[in-house]
């Protein structure tokens, strides 16, 4: 089981909800993701306007926890009132928190999102920092009072995949006790279960799904290579070599010249 | 009065927030509001007394990543 703060889930799969071809899709591809836990966001609402209850309803029928998020907040005022927004809205502590720095590359504001995250543990929310693979924000991070990370692996909807491999593999070992969660990057399976292969919790991805020729399919191919890379970690991987070694054993091989 | 709601200008016959929400029919448990930058809690709409030009934004759950 995999605890988030005072939740404990067994998927190790966090899936977000947005880009696909229709709401049923989404919960299909949510059902067959086994994910327990969904991101979603908030958006300005138009007079007259149910299109955000439709979604609300949808999400609760689905039984899942929710994850709100900070998405498009460039400023730290702008996360810390929509987070109190969405706290409104979802009744839920948690909050996945952006605080984007960089048009191009929605890298993180790693300062404004230290800020951020002080000030909202501060207020009693359970903070999901979205961050970079950076070991000293992510030490200021767990200062501030967040107790999950969550480095980038790529730019997100680049589906890249690990682009720093040993970049992970350093944050992973300087952490060893707190659940680390790869956010945004992902592109294929192949992808998460190298990330969970390198011993991460878990791993957030949306577009991966989303964006796939048949979404439910691709979730359900997601959950079945998280749960290999897991499983691949915990069975403790070969190092790779520079040299060949024979896998077949060669003492008493026949000589026949 | 004026009111800036969800960035746009708009002319409303509205004392309070809740009086405001109402005016334009918006209707949910799932809306948030916030006026001028802060949190405006639900329960605390009836009670919230609008000014000329407040900035008043409405939000609603969307997907999101």
């Amino acid at each position: 089981m995999l605890k988030l703060y005072d939740v404990e889930v067994a998927s190790r799969l966090l899936l977000g909800t947005a880009r696909y071809p229709s709401p049923a899709i989404l919960g299909e591809a949510v059902r067959r993701s086994q994910a327990e836990i969904v991101t979603v966001s908030l958006r300005r609402e138009t007079a007259g306007g149910k299109s955000g209850g439709a979604f609300f309803e949808l999400i609760r029928k689905l039984g899942v926890h929710v994850l709100p998020n900070t998405a498009g907040c460039h400023s730290v005022q702008e996360a810390v009132l929509t987070a109190k927004m969405a706290r409104e809205v979802f009744r839920t502590d948690w909050i996945k928190l952006e605080v984007i720095g960089h048009h191009d590359t929605l890298q993180p504001d790693v300062f404004g999102l230290v800020e951020a995250a002080r000030i909202l543990t501060d207020e009693g929310f359970q903070v999901f920092p979205y961050t970079t693979d950076d070991l000293v924000v992510a030490e200021k991070l767990l200062e501030a009072g967040c107790r999950v990370l969550m480095p980038w692996c790529a730019p997100i909807g680049s589906a890249m995949g690990p682009v720093n491999a040993m970049a992970l593999k350093t944050f992973r070992a300087h952490f060893p006790e707190v659940p680390l969660i790869v956010d945004a990057g992902i592109g294929r399976p192949s992808h998460a279960a190298s990330v969970m292969e390198l011993g991460y919790d878990a791993v957030l991805l949306n577009t991966a799904v989303a964006g796939a020729g048949d979404p439910p399919a691709m979730a359900e191919a997601f959950s079945h290579a998280i749960a290999a890379g897991r499983l691949a970690y915990k069975a403790v991987p070969l190092e790779p070599r520079d040299m060949a070694v024979p896998s077949t054993p060669v003492i008493g091989k026949a000589v026949f010249s | 009065m004026t009111f800036i709601i969800n960035g746009e200008e708009q002319q409303v016959a509205a004392a309070t927030l809740a009086d405001l929400l109402l005016a334009l029919d918006y209707e949910g448990e799932w809306l948030a509001t916030a006026v001028n930058g802060e949190l405006v809690h639900r329960e605390d709409r009836a009670g919230f007394k609008l000014g000329e030009r407040d900035r008043i934004e409405i939000l609603s759950p969307m997907q999101g990543g």
